[in-house]
């Protein structure tokens, strides 16, 4: 064993330096091959990172160039943790992470079910359908459903006011009268529910199709057998799809909880670049920045972004530490 | 050798004439790009280009522009709300040079203004804000009002609205612009919008609190429409006469008869603020940032820019108001105003120009801008009580602006 290890070296040792050279080159080609994803990892990924964590232990404007950074340790920090509005926008952003999150799973889940019983014709031309909204530009998106929500011209206050007039329907919805036109998203009653509509609709496809991926996999001779048993179709679905399915449940709902608290985009346009009903609909991501691009202020913007991970961090933690386990399957 | 010597002359002339000739890229906003062929036509020796952005995505692309140091056009306008984050910030070309001989015909509070800290010339006024009120002529003569009752005070003000209610037509689109007239109007000597001269915060002064008062006033009586400024309701609101007054600079109109609301043409006219207070509301400034690749060239196009003639062009084009003091003898301000039912405005432009208090730009005005705006969003839309929005204010002021 011993003389193996030590034979080597000296077998190198003796070797002519050309083929060294072509040892190494061997050797890096694979890193070769690699660098242009290391490198962009590396300067998209690494280093904002890395300059954050500088960053937000400094005061800097950044219409003022570099050399304007003033270091200011942990005051970043103070000022976002003590900051009432860091608060307010945390809370905003959990409702809304929640108010679009749970209805998400919940409609996707018995969606994607029904689709695989439907065959898998039917299956791939809905599950194409549900997953449009996915893949359409957010702020598009958004933009059109602003103009739906508008206050005047809006199509959805246009609806609801014939609605509340005619004859058939005036029994149910003759109340909203008094209230119409509603302020969908001038409101901060109304903000969260408008947004979280949007982003429900946007990703609920997207669940869909994970599940459906999920179902797939489910082995169709367990139903069978079931089937046999005498298990109506509930119990098909409450005792053998869903427990087999818990680890597409656990990485959807993962999925959900990281892009909810960072959402952006969608409360962004449809309060207008943070015009409307800020009290209510301004989500943690929207205020870091403002602080940056509005108030240039990005030390304080940084630290802010920090606190974020922290927050995502701990909501991922918990969630982790409740289903991680029987999540990924085990026991 | 023949050859040599004139490719070298060919060289030579080439070399000459690039100093004189170059691409200049304007960046701005609207309503400038009415305005950018008037002033292409005037210097036939650059090739002028301008990139427009709405006002919002103008300034925040600049801010980029700065931070990175690249993108930026040869010469940019900046929003005066801007001018005081921006001109101690570094990036701009000093340009005392070039304006010494100059500064003197123009309006001295926005010529100062565009001054950094060490007494430099960043910025220089290209058009000022005189602050007015425009209104709808046929929501006020036409239907038996008298313009100087209505406009003798806040109250006088406030009262024509409840009137106006009655018929179904609103006060104004939004009340925030009323608590935003009340307190640019009546700021002090030497003071800024939010800070006075030590930069110490105002914003819990009375000038705050009986803005927010108006505001919350014309809102609780429905006499506003909680419609946001500058949005696609806000502009269907002028286009299908839904209020009867705005308040605005002057250079409203040039936006109302341009592209808002073209077809609205003689219903509207434009009177001073209530109570006869004279202020500023907006104007804009041009200046050089250090990455423009030629900068006595972008100075050539400020130079015509702020010239007595294109400076009357653009009066004329899209109500940008001069800055250029010596264009107000000009005859066109005698000129009678189509779109304003022939009302000569421009004289009263000008008498407000001359009766401005100077507005300091300071340095925390973008946070306290937004943290102001905030404080009357949860006045007006979630009933918090005026004196505890604006303390909450004032203290986040403190704590951000450092």
């Amino acid at each position: 064993m011993n003389s193996d290890i030590d034979s080597q070296p000296r077998a190198i040792a003796h070797q002519k330096t050309p083929r060294n050279w072509h040892q190494i080159f061997r050797k890096l080609t694979p890193y070769g091959f690699l660098s242009p994803y290391l490198i962009i990892y590396g300067v998209f990924g690494i280093f904002p990172v890395l300059f954050m964590i500088y960053l937000s232990f400094h005061l800097w404007n950044p219409v003022e160039g570099l050399g304007s950074m003033k270091f200011v340790g942990f005051e970043n920090y103070i000022l976002g943790l003590t900051d009432p509005t860091l608060w307010q926008t945390i809370w905003n952003t959990l409702v809304m992470a929640v108010l679009s999150g749970v209805p998400q799973h919940l409609v996707a889940l018995p969606l994607a079910y029904f689709l695989v019983m439907m065959g898998s014709k039917a299956r791939h031309w809905f599950t194409t359908a549900y997953f449009l909204p996915y893949i359409t530009s957010t702020v598009a998106v958004s933009m059109i459903f602003y103009v739906m929500y508008s206050k005047d011209s809006g199509i959805i206050n246009a609806a609801l006011a014939f609605l509340a007039d005619a004859s058939w329907s005036s029994w149910i919805f003759g109340g909203l009268k008094e209230v119409l036109p509603l302020g969908w998203v001038q409101e901060n009653g109304l903000i969260r529910y408008s947004v979280s509509f949007v982003v429900w609709w946007k990703y609920v496809g997207f669940n869909t199709v994970i599940y459906t991926a999920g179902l797939a996999t489910i082995n169709p001779d367990l139903y069978e057998a079931a089937k046999i048993d005498g298990a109506s179709s509930w119990q098909r679905f409450r005792h053998i799809s869903l427990p087999l399915l818990r680890p597409f449940i656990f990485f959807g709902v993962t999925l959900t909880i990281i892009g909810n608290m960072n959402l952006f985009d969608e409360p962004y346009v449809l309060t207008v670049g943070g015009q409307f009903a800020q009290t209510a609909g301004k989500t943690i991501s929207n205020y870091l920045y403002q602080v940056a691009w509005e108030w240039l202020d990005m030390g304080s913007a940084a630290a802010i972004s920090w606190i974020l991970f922290v927050v995502i961090g701990i909501f991922t933690a918990i969630y982790f530490w409740f289903f991680g386990r029987k999540g990924l399957g085990g026991e | 050798m023949k050859t040599q010597l004139k490719a070298g002359v060919v060289a030579l002339s080439l070399v000459a004439a690039s100093t004189f000739a170059a691409d200049i890229r304007i960046d701005g906003f609207p309503d400038y790009d009415t305005q950018i062929d008037a002033i292409k036509g005037g210097l036939p020796e650059h090739n002028i280009t301008m990139l427009k952005n709405n006002h919002g995505d103008h300034h925040n692309k600049l801010k980029t522009n700065l931070a990175t140091g690249t993108g930026a056009g040869d010469v940019v306008l900046i929003d005066v709300g801007f001018v005081g984050s921006f001109v101690n910030a570094g990036g701009f070309v000093d340009l005392t040079q070039f304006y010494q001989g100059m500064a003197a015909d123009y309006a001295d509070y926005a010529v100062e203004a565009g001054k950094g800290n060490n007494g430099a010339q960043y910025a220089v006024p290209v058009d000022l804000g005189p602050g007015v009120m425009y209104f709808r002529r046929d929501y006020m003569e036409d239907m038996g009002y008298n313009l100087d009752t209505v406009m003798s005070g806040w109250d006088s003000y406030i009262d024509y609205g409840r009137q106006l209610k009655k018929d179904g037509i609103l006060l104004i689109g939004n009340a925030s612009a009323v608590a935003n007239a009340y307190y640019r109007f009546n700021v002090g000597e030497g003071e800024g919008l939010y800070f006075d001269g030590d930069g110490k915060s105002l914003v819990t002064s009375d000038r705050f609190v009986k803005a927010f008062e108006l505001a919350k006033t014309i809102r609780a009586e429905g006499l506003d429409g909680n419609i946001s400024e500058w949005t696609e309701d806000w502009y269907a609101g002028f286009r299908e006469g839904k209020f009867a007054t705005q308040m605005s600079g002057a250079w409203l109109l040039g936006h109302l008869k341009n592209w808002i609301a073209p077809d609205t043409s003689g219903l509207w006219g434009v009177s001073d603020l209530p109570a006869g207070i004279y202020g500023t509301w907006g104007g804009s400034y041009l200046a050089i940032p250090k990455q423009a690749k030629d900068p006595s060239a972008s100075w050539d196009l400020i130079k015509y820019m702020i010239s007595k003639d294109i400076q009357l062009t653009g009066f004329e084009n899209i109500a940008a108001f001069p800055a250029h003091t010596g264009t107000y003898k000009n005859s066109i301000f005698d000129e009678p105003i189509e779109f304003l039912r022939g009302q000569k405005a421009r004289l009263m432009f000008a008498n407000i120009a001359k009766n401005i208090t100077p507005v300091t730009p300071m340095k925390g005005d973008l946070v306290a801008e937004d943290l102001i705006n905030t404080a009357l969003d949860k006045v007006l839309n979630d009933n918090v009580d005026i004196k505890k929005a604006l303390k909450d204010a004032e203290k986040q002021i403190r704590r951000r602006v450092r």
